[in-house]
């Protein structure tokens, strides 16, 4: 499938994921420090395993950047 | 409208050029009252271009003084003000370059029980703090207090800020619902940053303070902007208010302020 990933078209061989299994598959670190963006709304982190991801979404993950010193 | 003299003017004769800002806009600028949250690598270049621009009242906090390591970044400080209060010596600069601006220095941190007090004498709030706890607390005050601001953070070669308009545009815990448990995150003091990083996030929230007062152009609602220096790629990510917000949601669970666990991303 076909996804956008943080503005970046990225083809992918599964046809469906879920969340966590794409948090999975593109190696994001720290996945519980992510927040993900499904189509312009945020998915709960609750139902990050439960969300299934399908061919032409937009997905955004975005990460909380702390420092300011 | 105020009495300019010739040397005000002059000096704001950039400002008052610009369609969009002109005399008016300078008016309110005069007028207007920002608080910086930390006079570090954010706080510093936000606070020298505010200052030069004229905004007429401007508080300055930081609990800490000034270490030789800050001044790779921390462009407020200079290589005399080791030891001194960061606010006192911020304040020192913002006077220097416009003795119009009433600078107020608060030499302290701020917590739940006494950030509401200082944040309600302004109009807009710029986060330059430096630790996940302050950022949740200024964000969870501003929004309980009805006071928009500017988030900024930065990691790295990495930045990203976006302007909140409380109960109207997303808030931090509509992106982030609370802050990352301890040492699941480098630390700034472990993942450094670079020097220029800092001063590239802190005028983009300058900018958005002028434009705030002056009503000039469209804020950062709901729109993240977010940088990496490496490949100098910008990208703004539209981010849209969380209906379950623990904040500003349908159902808010947060009705008060608490002070967070210190998580810490210490630059010293």
């Amino acid at each position: 499938m076909e996804l956008t990933i943080n503005g970046e078209v990225k083809v992918l061989v599964e046809s469906k994921l879920t969340v966590v299994q794409l948090l999975s598959s593109e190696n994001v670190k720290s996945p519980d420090m992510v927040s993900v963006q499904l189509n312009g709304e945020f998915v709960e982190r609750a139902k990050f395993s439960e969300t299934t991801i399908k061919s032409g979404d937009e997905l955004d993950f975005l990460y909380f950047m702390g420092g300011g010193r | 409208m105020r009495d300019y003299t010739e040397e005000q003017l002059e000096r704001y004769s950039r400002h008052i050029l610009l369609n969009d800002v002109g005399v008016e806009g300078q008016e309110r600028l005069l007028d207007g009252k920002v608080l910086i949250i930390g006079a570090g690598g954010l706080g510093s270049p936000a606070a020298l271009y505010l200052a030069a621009a004229g905004v007429g009242t401007i508080g300055i906090v930081d609990g800490d003084r000034v270490d030789i390591s800050n001044l790779q970044r921390q462009i407020a400080h200079f290589t005399k003000d080791v030891g001194v209060w960061k606010a006192d010596s911020a304040a020192e600069k913002m006077r220097a370059i416009n003795p119009d601006v009433n600078v107020i220095p608060y030499n302290k941190y701020l917590f739940a029980s006494n950030i509401k007090e200082i944040i309600g004498k302004y109009d807009f709030v710029i986060d330059g703090t430096d630790n996940f706890a302050a950022k949740f607390l200024i964000n969870d005050a501003c929004i309980l207090g009805n006071i928009p601001f500017s988030h900024g953070g930065i990691l790295r070669f990495d930045g990203q800020t976006f302007t909140i308009n409380p109960n109207e545009s997303a808030c931090l815990r509509c992106l982030f619902d609370k802050p990352p448990p301890p040492n699941l995150v480098p630390t700034c003091s472990e993942a450094g940053v670079l020097g220029a990083i800092a001063g590239m996030l802190g005028t983009i929230q300058a900018a958005e303070a002028l434009k705030f007062l002056t009503g000039a152009g469209e804020l950062l609602n709901n729109k993240l902007l977010t940088f990496n220096a490496l490949d100098m790629q910008f990208r703004t990510i539209t981010v849209n208010k969380n209906e379950n917000c623990p904040i500003c949601g349908h159902n808010p669970t947060i009705t008060e302020l608490v002070d967070a666990e210190q998580a810490v991303c210490d630059l010293k």
